[in-house]
């Protein structure tokens, strides 16, 4: 069907802007030029996933688009790489934000204008290999990769405290690593082999499935995060940029989600099964305690990145689950909080581009400046507290569809969110949007700008839109994880 | 033509919504009202359809979920209930819209206001429509949203704006058990829609499931998980406080969304899901309880509030007890009737205090009113109409639905529905109380109010008289009419199968019996001539030397203090503890932070080796030359 490699040219075209736009020189005249480049990269990018949407076969569980070749001759070591139903939309999610957020930094990036859209351009890449990655080295190569150029977006283009928060962030996320890389030198001495289908067959003993279970989990639950690993989302969303905020809560969390569901589940099934229970009980404690935080939370972006560790909370449930709906749920829930979270940052962003102040208490009446951002907002707030109809509550409900077949305790935990999230995001909105204007600073605020329309208006549009006809999606992930829960049950079984 | 009264309010609502600035407002009134008539005409055919008997249509739309075995369809459900629903919520909510031109004239956002109400509509529509429990959870919290928007839609108020968050947000409680209770049903039933669940019932009669470690009968659960949905939206008692704040929106809202209709939805959800709980016999008695104590415990605050709309808030709640209890005694029949008839006569009498308030300047205490009679006998008339049908004077509409829920309640043979009965009658007293304390108040004995507000105070205009009119009639002539099919004898070809019936074959209360509850009318009314007309005093009096029970009521028996320092205070408190000492003490102080302080202090002592000077070299290696040769000499 395709004669050239149409997925290596979608990992590798934001590297090869990236490079072009390094030769382009920086002045105040001509830094209009690396931004166009930059976003008709990424703007060509995501046209070309989504011809990996159009072209994917629904009927077919495995690997799609691969693309093969002997790296080392000496070692079993690939470029593989290839596309199923879990991690079309995981590209594609990485594919639709990036324009986005280089449209987002249009104006608000100051300094350093070339280095920065060359670290989105690279992020990018490695963000779409990681999940295209069949060999796991490759993969573990990628996942690390994504380190580098988010390291440098928060601590050089972040706010006051954003040194502490990149190291933060960099040493949470390396532990994980170390203990990951090593799992990957196990596997490998154990099997001979790094292709992830081949290791999906489940070799391994159950002893060994342990040790590997805990250090793949150390490294997923610090990026997806988990209670009590998630101290450092709430640092770095609030020194990031925006854009990088968009990011990290838009793809990078995501990553971890992908690796329980490809690794977790996917390779060590019966650890899968022994630990189910400390994954529950993390999530649910995750949920509860996190949105509580977030009620006590002056600082909006602070708020909405605890809001994001009580989502991922029903996304760990989902995918601990097991059975279709939990990972369905998991994986629509995760699309969705890719969509909204990064919605509500983008949210946030336009007040402080405006305002430069994140301080809840500073804002307030902001509907009678701003009617359209009031609707917008309204929109991502509802999305986020699972409104049927918007995004957000279709994951979550199949995750509590499904959860009932195991445990009426999980049940009542993930559909606590449900209040929670409500009771916090409406008391957000009522403190920025509603009431009478008090600051004489915001008299004179303006409403959102063309380019913020453009950026804000489509995600609106792809929230209802995920709500009302979330088949969708559903249709194309099917397969892929129905074959991921036939192996867990067979593997059970024995 | 099912689908087009469906969409019609939407398309409506994306019209002002989308479009909404570039025509004149008055485009927007009148396209979004003659809409909405549409809509009431078409339900009303569709009504006189099912009034004979006609099969229960289902029309699929789309597919909108699938997950493994979990397929849900956006789909239309017609059959007798929806019918029923459709006409009530289109009658009342086109007099509502209209009514709105008259009392919005003032406001800026007009525009806006319409397409809210037609966005309400639009959901509410859905709600009763539905075919399953997911779609009816779509239009349930899309009802809930539009309740959000238009109670805070006068956003400049904080106090607006926290009623709409407090409605939200109590209603998520409700949603809580609503969302755990379709779960339940999809893990059981293996299905979410009407039919398949409805012919799997009996099944699962002497069913049990383990709950929280508990084993319970199967169909009570789900019914209890789905009745607290219920509750929240229906504002029962414990999950009733947002309604009486709910009045903080304009004054159609409260008769369209608190009065009539939205509220009604968790009614509605026990008569649909009313073959499942027609099993649920421990939940029915609790229902039964609930549905009485509300009742009986609104009425008792609607006794002393002052502000006009806070007394039909709290008489909405206790009416809403009614068809609860009603519903739970197994008479879903009754209970609809109830609620059909309460829309007309409780949209009625909203829409009529709105006409007093837009005469009186948004005045809405009525200690400051007074003597209205003569200023607006129309809108007082009116006010007289929805009176006397709330309180069940013969041959008007309220009076066949609670005759028909008191029978059912006294001819059902356990203590509860024997309680129930009792609370039932005493409420009417006090129904008929505070409804003639109201009517004095304001309409009658002298003016209180400044005496500029009370000689301008004027009739409204049509567009506002027309809808009390409409509504009038239907709270006169909707229980002479429809009582042989609700209720009466035609109940069985009516609802053909809808919902049901009781097994009753009673038809009246013993003579007796129905005396008394005519009676205790009476007396409420005579006690309220007798406080209230001619001695000014004997108001004060008598509520000094009631005390306790007196601030009891006027406080809403401390339910919202309670609430404040029970969970407000205490989640709060627990945020900042697990935020403060959870977060940052716990967490980043043993984890990195505490890390990085280790190897930064540690790493302090050990350069402390490396100080330069060659005598502490020299020391260092003499101190390990002994150790090694002592080692060797030893062992």
């Amino acid at each position: 069907m395709i004669n050239w490699p149409l997925l290596s040219v979608i990992i590798f075209l934001p590297l090869i802007g990236g490079i072009i736009i390094l030769f382009i020189k920086e002045d105040d005249l001509t830094s209009n030029n690396i931004k166009w480049s930059a976003l008709l990269t990424s703007i060509g990018t995501f046209i070309l996933s989504l011809t990996l949407w159009f072209q994917f076969d629904y009927s077919n569980p495995t690997y799609q688009f691969e693309e093969k070749f002997r790296w080392f001759d000496d070692f079993n070591f690939h470029y593989n790489i290839g596309v199923d139903g879990v991690s079309l939309f995981m590209i594609l999610l990485s594919t639709f934000l990036t324009p986005i957020c280089i449209l987002a930094s249009w104006s608000n990036v100051k300094k350093r204008i070339k280095e920065y859209m060359l670290a989105f351009l690279f992020l990018e890449t490695v963000m779409i290999g990681m999940f295209a990655s069949i060999d796991i080295l490759l993969f573990y190569i990628f996942f690390e990769a994504v380190l580098i150029p988010m390291y440098l977006i928060i601590g050089i283009w972040g706010g006051k405290r954003r040194i502490y928060a990149s190291f933060k962030f960099f040493l949470y996320t390396l532990l994980g690593s170390v203990l990951m890389l090593i799992a990957i030198i196990v596997m490998y001495r154990n099997t001979e082999s790094m292709s992830i289908e081949a290791l999906q067959g489940n070799f391994f003993l159950f002893d060994t499935q342990v040790f590997l279970w805990l250090a793949f989990f150390a490294s997923f639950a610090v990026k997806i995060p988990m209670w009590p690993f998630h101290t450092w989302l709430p640092d770095a969303h609030v020194e990031a940029p925006t854009a990088g905020s968009v990011i990290l809560a838009g793809v990078l969390l995501k990553m971890g989600g992908y690796g329980f569901i490809r690794f977790s589940v996917g390779m060590l099934p019966e650890a899968t099964n022994f630990f189910i229970p400390l994954i529950m009980i993390l999530s649910i404690i995750a949920i509860i305690y996190t949105s509580l935080i977030a009620l006590a939370q002056t600082d909006i972006k602070k708020l909405i990145a605890y809001s994001s560790v009580a989502h991922m909370g029903i996304v760990t449930i989902g995918i601990f689950l097991v059975n279709q709906q939990g990972l369905e749920g998991a994986m629509l829930q995760m699309i969705s909080h890719g969509i909204v979270s990064a919605a509500l940052f983008l949210c946030v962003g336009v007040i402080y581009d405006r305002m430069h102040t994140r301080e809840i208490s500073f804002y307030g009446g902001l509907v009678k400046r701003m009617p359209l951002y009031a609707t917008v907002f309204m929109i991502f707030m509802l999305g986020s507290v699972g409104l049927p109809g918007t995004s957000g509550f279709v994951g979550e409900f199949l995750v509590i569809i499904g959860a009932f077949k195991i445990s009426s305790y999980i049940v009542i935990g993930a559909a606590f969110g449900i209040i929670l999230s409500a009771v916090y995001m409406l008391y957000l909105y009522k403190r920025i949007i509603f009431g009478e204007i008090t600051n004489v600073k915001l008299s004179e605020i303006l409403d959102i700008n063309t380019r913020e329309k453009l950026i804000l208006i489509p995600l609106a549009i792809s929230v209802i839109i995920m709500g009302i006809f979330p088949n969708v999606f559903l249709d194309p992930m099917r397969l892929s994880l129905e074959l991921i829960i036939t192996n867990y049950e067979l593997a059970n079984a024995r | 033509m099912a689908v087009s009264i469906i969409f019609l309010p939407f398309i409506s609502f994306l019209f002002c919504f989308l479009f909404g600035r570039l025509f004149n407002f008055r485009v927007y009134q009148i396209t979004s009202t003659s809409t909405l008539f549409i809509c009431a005409i078409l339900s009303w055919v569709i009504f006189s359809q099912y009034l004979g008997s006609k099969d229960t249509q289902i029309i699929y739309i789309l597919n909108w979920i699938t997950s493994g075995s979990f397929i849900v369809n956006w789909s239309i459900r017609l059959d007798t209930l929806t019918a029923v629903m459709f006409i009530v919520v289109t009658t009342v909510s086109a007099c509502v819209h209209m009514y709105s031109i008259g009392y919005m004239e003032e406001d800026p956002s007009k525009i806006r206001f319409m397409g809210y109400l037609s966005l309400f509509t639009f959901f509410m529509l859905v709600l009763v429509s539905s075919n399953n429990l997911l779609q009816m959870f779509f239009g349930w919290e899309g009802v809930g949203l539009a309740s959000y928007l238009l109670i805070g839609f006068w956003y400049q108020k904080d106090t607006a704006n926290k009623a709409a968050m407090k409605a939200f947000i109590v209603n998520r409680v409700g949603d809580f058990g609503y969302a755990i209770g379709i779960a339940g049903i999809f893990f059981v039933f293996g299905s979410i829609s009407f039919d398949t669940i409805f012919n799997q019932v009996e099944i699962f009669k002497e069913h049990q499931i383990t709950f929280l470690s508990i084993d319970l009968p199967t169909l009570d659960l789900l019914c209890f998980l789905l009745f607290i949905g219920a509750m929240g939206k229906s504002a029962q008692l414990g999950l009733h406080t947002w309604l009486p704040d709910a009045m903080e929106g304009p004054t159609p809202v409260s008769a369209l969304i608190h009065a009539a209709t939205m509220v009604t939805a968790g009614v509605f959800l026990v008569a649909r899901m009313s073959p499942m709980y027609e099993f649920a016999e421990i939940t029915n008695l609790f229902i039964t309880f609930i549905g009485a104590a509300t009742a009986i415990f609104a009425a008792s605050i609607a006794l002393t509030q002052n502000d006009i709309k806070r007394v039909i808030a709290y008489s909405t709640c206790s009416q809403l007890g009614y068809m609860f209890f009603a519903a739970g005694v197994g008479a879903y029949n009754a209970s609809i009737f109830h609620l059909t008839t309460h829309a007309f006569f409780k949209a009625l009498l909203f829409l009529s205090a709105g006409s007093v308030i837009h005469a009186m300047h948004h005045e809405q205490d009525m200690t400051r009113m007074g003597g209205l009679f003569k200023k607006i006998p129309f809108t007082a008339t009116m006010m007289w109409i929805g009176s006397l049908a709330i309180i069940g004077f013969p041959y008007l509409s309220g009076y066949y639905s609670k005759e028909s829920i008191l029978e059912n309640a006294y001819y059902t043979s356990n203590s509860i529905a024997y309680f129930a009965y009792i609370v039932g009658i005493v409420t009417a007293l006090l129904t008929a109380f505070y409804s003639w304390r109201l009517l004095f108040l304001t309409f009658h004995g002298e003016n209180r109010s400044e005496i500029k507000i009370y000689n301008h105070a004027h009739e409204s205009p049509m567009v506002m008289t027309i809808p009390l009119f409409i509504l009038a009639l239907g709270s006169i002539f909707s229980g002479i009419i429809f009582a042989d099919y609700f209720i009466g004898y035609y109940k069985k070809e009516f609802w053909d199968g809808a919902l049901i019936l009781s097994h009753s074959t009673h038809k009246y209360l013993p003579l007796s019996q129905s005396l008394i509850s005519k009676f205790a009318v009476a007396l409420g009314i005579f006690i309220c001539v007798f406080i209230y007309s001619n001695n000014k005093q004997r108001a004060k009096n008598i509520s000094y030397n009631l005390d306790p029970l007196y601030s009891i009521s006027k406080n809403k028996w401390y339910v919202d203090e309670l609430y404040q320092r029970i969970f407000v205070n205490t989640f709060f408190k627990m945020a900042n503890f697990f935020w403060k000492r959870g977060d940052e003490k716990t967490i980043d102080g043993l984890g990195p932070n505490g890390i990085s302080w280790f190897i930064k202090k540690s790493s302090i002592y050990v350069s402390m080796f490396q100080s330069g000077y060659l005598f502490h070299y020299a020391f260092a290696m003499l101190g390990g030359l002994v150790i090694i040769l002592t080692w060797f000499i030893y062992y």
